[in-house]
Formats: C-alpha cells, structure tokens, sequence
C-alpha cells in the first residue's frame, strides 16, 4: 500500500545520503555494515581498471558507449535501491551481439538508473533512438485514439493487429533487480487494479503458479502463455529468477485486452484481434491503460513516467512510448521486390517473423510494426504504422496489377 | 554477486514471509532444509565479500529439481560461506555426505605411497583411468561472486603457477577467449575444452559471468594432466591415461597437486582448507577430498547381474555413462568411481576404487565362464 511505500522511502534514505555524498558501493557497504575490513581491502585491491570488462569483440550499444573513464566514475555508484553499474550492464558483457538485431546491451534495476549512471544510459539512449537527447528533448504522451485517420486495414491483406506497451510502478525495483517481496507487490497492486476493470474490459489474472492444466492448455491455444525467459539476453539480466513466483497473465473475457505481469517489465499491456481494425484496437489499448492507470491511482500508486524519458521500463529501447503497433500482413509481391527493405526503412517501419522478434519471416507473411518508441507520441506512432501499412497494401495491390511502386521519401524523424 | 552487499539491508524492510521464496514444489537439499524461521533467523547475515543468504540458495530456488536425482540446490561465494550460513550448510553437508556432522573431522592424504596397489588392473578390461578434484585459491572468492578484476587475478596467479612446471608436468595454457581455430580443434578432439555452461544449476548460481573473460585450459605435453581455470571451480585438476595403471595416474595427480600449491603458497595464496570440511569448494557436494577417481571398465555380464547395483553400494562406488554424470552406458562400458567425497582421505577413496573395480574385474571374468559369484559379493565397505 501506499502507506507502507512512503516508509520505505524514509529507509532508503541512508543508502540515498550515502550515494549523494559520492560514497561508492564499497564504502557504503562498509559505512553499513559492521565489517570494515572487507569493503577498504577490495575497493584499494581492485580498481575500476581491473574490472573493466573486455568489449573488443563486442557489438551492441553498451559495448560502443561505455569506456574505462565512465566506468571508473561510475562503478562505485549506487542508486537508492543500491543497484549498481555492473548489474546494469552485466547482460551486455555476457552477449556480444545478436544475429537479427543491435542489442542494447544493459538494463535499468529501477528508475533512478537512468539517473545515477545517466552518463552512460544518456548516449545509450541517443544511440538507439535516433539521436534523442534526454538533456535538450523532452518526450510526448498522446493516448487520445480518436486522432488516427484511415485506422482499417483491408482484411484481404491485414491478418491481425496489435498495440503492446509496458507499464512500470513507480517506487518498487524493475525485474532485473526486484526482490522477492518487491515482486510480489507488484502483483498485488496490477491485480487489484484490474479487478476493478468492466464492460469489455472485465476479465481475470491467472497467476503462473496457481496454473491448472486446463487453464494452461487453454493459454497456449489462445497464444497468451508467456514462458520462463530462455533468451541469455534476459536471464543475464536476472530477470528469471525466482521463477514463476509472482508471475502471472491477465485477460479480459472477449480476450482482446492481455497483461503479463512481471515478465520483462513490470507489465506488458497488449491490445489485439484478428483483422485489420487497428483503430479499434488501439482505442481499446488508450482505454484500458487510462482506466488502469486511474485504479492504481486510486490506491495511492501511479506509473513510473518522467518528461524526458516518458514511459520508464526496464530496457532502454522501450523508453519514452515503450510501444509497438504491428500488424501481420501478407505481402507475397512486395516482400520479393528488391525495394522492399528501403521502402520500410523510409517509412520507419521494421519487420519480423510471424514468431516475434527472434525469428526470421518465411513465406509471404510479415509482422511490420513501427521502429520508433522515443521522441514521438503514441498517436504518432501509430499513425505512422497506420500511414505506413496502408502504403504497404496499395504497393502490392499495384504489383498484382502490374503497376510499378514507387519509393517513398523519408518520414522525419521528431515533430518539429 | 560483486555488485556490493547493501541491496541484502534493502531487502530486509520487507517481512520475512514476503521474502522468504516458495519451496513447495521443490525438491533439492536446501528446499529440505530451509524452513521461513531460519530464513528469518539468517538472512541479514553476509560474509565479509558480501555474500548473502539470498546468493547462496538462489540456483536452489530457480530449478526445483528432479523427482529422481536430489540436487544440492545452494553454493558458497567464499571461504566464509560456510562459516556464517552454517545454519543452512551443516544440515545440507550432512544430508549429503552421509551424516557427517559439525563436530566430525576430514583427514587429508595425498601421499600416493600408501596407496597399496592399483597398477595391475587388467587393461583388457579396464580401458582408461582418471582422477580429478578442485581447488579454491584463499584470499578471492568464488566462482558464484567473485568479480572481472578477482577472475583475471586468479587466471594470472595459475598461470604463472602452471606453466613454471616442469618435467612431466611441463605444459601450455590456452586462454578461452584468444585461442586460435587450430587449438580449439585440437581441445576438442583430446576431450579436453570445456565449454560456456549451460546447466541451469550453474547460469543462475552467476558462475557463467563474463564468460570467457578469464578462463582458460593448461595441459601438459604428454596430455596426462589437465587444469581447468575458473570453471565451476577457481580450478580443476584432473590427472589421466589409457589403460588400468591407476597408481600412476594417482601418483601424478598428488605429485602434480603438492607442485602446483607451493607455487601458490610462496605467492601467499595458498589454496582453501580446514579441518573440518577439508577442501573448500564452490558446491558443498565437492567439499572435503573434491575427488572423483574412476575408471571406464567393460562389464556386460556383471552390470546385469541382479546384484550390480547392490555390490556397487556395498563398495561406496557409483556407475554413470561414459559421457559423464548424465549419461547412459554403452557397450556395457561404464565409468565407475568413488561415491564419497567428504569424511574419508584422496587415499582412502582411490583405494575403494582400485579395489573394488579388482574384484568387479574377477566377478566379470568368473561369469565368463559361467560360474556364480555369490561367495564374491562383499560386505559393507
């Protein structure tokens, strides 16, 4: 409760005291403590330089940011919840590099770590995003779904669509970091939240523990059952352990409103149907998270949510919107068109296998969502998807016909 | 993990039973032991390193176990471990090692000259013998927590230990992270390269950090002995060869062992010891010799025999399949080897294994001929 939060805070503030003065770990740990010993020898024995791990053969966006001066800075830094720098980039010393994508190669324990090791999350987050600077920008939030024009894919083409976000609670550690009990509370309050859902949003939680075999055969044939992470992207971000302990899935009843709960973040918000109706679906989504955010509100919780982040979650490519509008559509001509790549690109758009984001396409079939998660709106994003995909269609509708496409110009990248 | 100790005091605002992790559907020695009254009663405790109880039974707490095998479910971080969690370790030691208990002490032998016997095994039968254990280096910590800067000092420590052997033992190291496509090749065929672990029991006791910064493999020309560095353990050393000579092999394994902890003690390093757990090692399996002497012996006739198992039992040995610990055997070949590791010395265990793969040897060869063993089977070792 909000009650017991406003305490904990009081009882970080020794540790905050501590990290603000500029003691490191080590000396905090020992100021802490009642064994002086230990923490002096190992902070003299082992210099940052001794530690600095070894990124030559390295390609993601920690690998490329951090250097040994940030890292001797940084090292001995704690943030109120004492989660440090080697936890934050531990995932990105213990994966190089990714076949399909760039990783980013660290995580955030809570959300003072986009704070207190701001010197290597800032250019982190520049790199990632398009050249965002959380130090001069300063991020939208439009969950208004009564903006997006042309919202209806032709069912022809548009197998499915979907708006996923996620949603991290303000004051409790993120999965990387979360203890036990902190995890725990993170379910206790999205759950009583959702309790309080109606109408088509009324629905029910399934924790992962409690599961029948029913029920779980009845999550897998709905594709909703998330499994225990095996990706080594995740599970040297520690975001498995403990396993399946607070972990759970809740779904509304017409089973188009879906929320993992400590997962990879806090929450994972998913809005989806069969067919080509994403204003219906995002309209859904921009619903169901402002009734949530009010039920939370309610207890005396809210999201974690800064202006020049936006949206706080647990990997920094999720900042800002931590969005991703996606349909799957069918492109057979399009997607053998040598133009294929360079119209997505322009239109800011990526694609994927049908499985999700570690698979490679095959066939015809392509899930295309958008690229951007930071510096623009939710409505803008989606719009652009929305734009985007109709472009998409209209080429291939051109190419069964005969017609040649054309490459569209570049969208920009902020609003101006 | 290095990461500091001051997130355990964090935790500890928030009630035993909201911390205290769900056992109920596990099965591992430290699920049998670790009730919410000593979780409440130890979990503000940490070693000098900062270890915690929450680190310490962490893999324990991520895979349940298996209804069949009993998992230990908890590692050290440190020398200390073992020492302030004794709460939790002692019941979990105990279970583990056949009642040993807190008071008891390990007698330590690596003087292969009172081995009696054990170099007329019968080669026709006996294919190969290997004795191996670990070794903790005092003064860093544990594979489960130690940092980049303590791996790397202890890679530089046995390096410079290992290739200053000489004699039989005069050998090279291969670094995992720069070895050439050739070496790697030539590691893989000997059987000698270990690989990134992928048992979940390791990856989430954090023993696969920075993989492969700071590990690597030294052998000696002959490849009849072999160092791991910063495995699952600071190091593992395992002594070999084809054939049933397992004196030799002994004798190689303790001369080898005394050469290479000198070289430690003059750097003033020596290796983890105690005389109550004797050897300290990161699993609390491991403790006391670390050693596993075995041999791959064929004998189609006797492991099926109804007795097999029971004759195995009565001579404190195990059998697994000659790909390791989870394997099946084929062609009636099984690796057979001591099943203690703490409360009896190195000498005493090769010893049960040389004689007992003896007498396994003559059971083989009676049923050969077609006569009965009965009068063989031993007693209660």
């Amino acid at each position: 409760m909000a009650g017991s939060f406003t305490r904990m805070i009081a009882g970080r503030n020794g540790a905050v005291l501590l990290a603000s003065l500029g003691a490191g770990t080590m000396a905090t740990g020992f100021l802490m403590s009642d064994n002086p010993l230990a923490a002096e020898v190992r902070t003299k024995l082992y210099p940052p330089s001794s530690d600095f791990p070894d990124l030559r053969k390295h390609n993601n966006c920690m690998a490329k940011a951090l250097t040994p001066a940030i890292y001797g800075r940084l090292r001995d830094k704690i943030t109120p919840n004492n989660w440090t720098l080697d936890q934050c980039i531990q995932t990105g010393v213990d994966n190089p590099g990714h076949p399909f994508i760039k990783t980013v190669g660290c995580v955030a324990g809570d959300e003072e770590s986009y704070e207190v090791f701001s010197e290597l999350f800032d250019p982190i987050i520049k790199d990632r995003h398009n050249g965002y600077d959380p130090n001069t920008m300063t991020h939208p939030t439009d969950l208004d779904a009564s903006k997006i024009t042309n919202g209806v894919f032709d069912d022809k083409y548009v197998l499915s669509s979907r708006v996923r976000t996620g949603r991290s609670i303000r004051g409790l550690s993120l999965p990387p970091a979360c203890s036990r009990a902190e995890r725990r509370e993170v379910e206790r309050v999205v759950v009583m939240a959702l309790a309080g859902l109606k109408g088509d949003l009324a629905g029910r939680y399934y924790g992962l523990q409690d599961l029948t075999d029913k029920e779980q055969q009845q999550l897998i044939d709905d594709h909703f059952l998330f499994d225990k992470p095996i990706s080594p992207l995740l599970t040297c971000a520690f975001m498995a352990r403990d396993w399946p302990d607070a972990r759970g899935i809740w779904h509304n009843n017409e089973k188009t409103f879906l929320i993992w709960v400590n997962e990879e973040d806090h929450t994972r918000v998913i809005s989806m149907e069969k067919g080509g109706n994403m204003k219906r679906v995002f309209e859904r989504f921009c619903r169901g998270l402002k009734q949530v955010e009010q039920l939370i509100q309610e207890r005396g919780w809210e999201f974690m949510w800064n202006e020049r982040l936006g949206y706080i979650l647990t990997c920094p490519s999720n900042l800002g919107t931590g969005l991703r509008a996606g349909v799957h559509v069918r492109l057979p001509n399009l997607s053998k068109d040598t133009r294929f790549s360079k119209i997505l690109d322009n239109l800011r758009l990526q694609k994927r296998g049908t499985g999700g984001v570690d698979t490679a396409a095959t066939g015809d079939t392509f899930d295309i969502s958008n690229n951007d998660r930071l510096g623009k709106s939710e409505v803008e994003l989606v719009q652009m998807l929305v734009d985007g995909v109709n472009y998409l269609i209209e080429c291939e509708k051109k190419m069964e016909k005969g017609q040649d496409i054309k490459v569209p110009s570049p969208v920009n990248q902020f609003r101006k | 993990m290095p990461f500091g100790n001051t997130h355990n005091n964090f935790k500890l605002n928030y009630k035993v039973e909201d911390e205290f992790p769900d056992l109920s559907k596990h099965n591992n020695h430290m699920a049998k032991v670790l009730t919410k009254e000593l979780y409440g009663k130890i979990r503000d405790r940490q070693t000098p390193s900062g270890y915690t109880l929450d680190d310490v039974i962490q893999t324990g707490v991520d895979n349940p176990g298996h209804p069949f095998i009993m998992t230990v479910g908890c590692v050290a971080g440190d020398e200390e471990s073992y020492e302030v969690f004794k709460d939790l370790l002692d019941p979990i030691i105990s279970d583990r090692h056949g009642g040993y208990k807190p008071t008891d002490k390990h007698v330590t032998d690596l003087n292969f000259e009172n081995l009696k016997g054990g170099d007329d095994l019968d080669p026709a039968y006996v294919l190969s013998s290997r004795v191996r254990t670990g070794r903790s280096i005092k003064g860093f910590t544990l594979p489960p927590h130690n940092s980049r800067g303590e791996r790397r000092g202890i890679e530089k420590l046995s390096v410079e230990a290992l290739t200053s052997l000489d004699g039989e033992f005069k050998g090279k190291y291969y670094p995992l992270k720069s070895m050439t496509d050739a070496e790697q090749d030539q590691l893989i065929n000997d059987h000698f390269l270990f690989d990134k672990p992928v048992s979940p029991l390791l990856t989430c006791a954090g023993m696969a950090r920075d993989w492969p910064d700071g590990r690597g493999i030294m052998h000696n020309d002959n490849k009849t002995f072999l160092v791991w560095v910063n495995e699952e353990d600071h190091l593992r050393v395992i002594s070999m060869q084809q054939g049933g000579n397992m004196r030799e092999v002994f004798k190689r394994f303790c001369v080898g062992l005394q050469k290479i902890e000198e070289i430690f003690k003059k750097h003033g390093h020596g290796f983890m010891w105690n005389e109550h757990l004797g050897y300290i090692l990161t699993c609390p399996s491991n403790l006391g010799t670390g050693l596993r002497g075995g041999v791959h012996v064929k004998l189609p006739k006797l492991s099926v025999h109804a007795k097999f198992d029971e004759i195995l039992s009565r001579l404190r040995l195990q059998k697994r399949g000659t790909g390791g610990v989870d394997t099946a055997s084929v062609g009636g070949v099984f690796d057979i080897s001591n099943a203690d590791r703490l409360g009896s010395s190195e000498v005493a265990q090769v010893q049960l294994v040389v004689d007992g793969v003896k007498l396994m040897v003559e059971m083989e060869k009676k049923l050969e001929k077609g006569e009965a063993i009965d009068s063989m089977i031993p007693a209660q070792k």
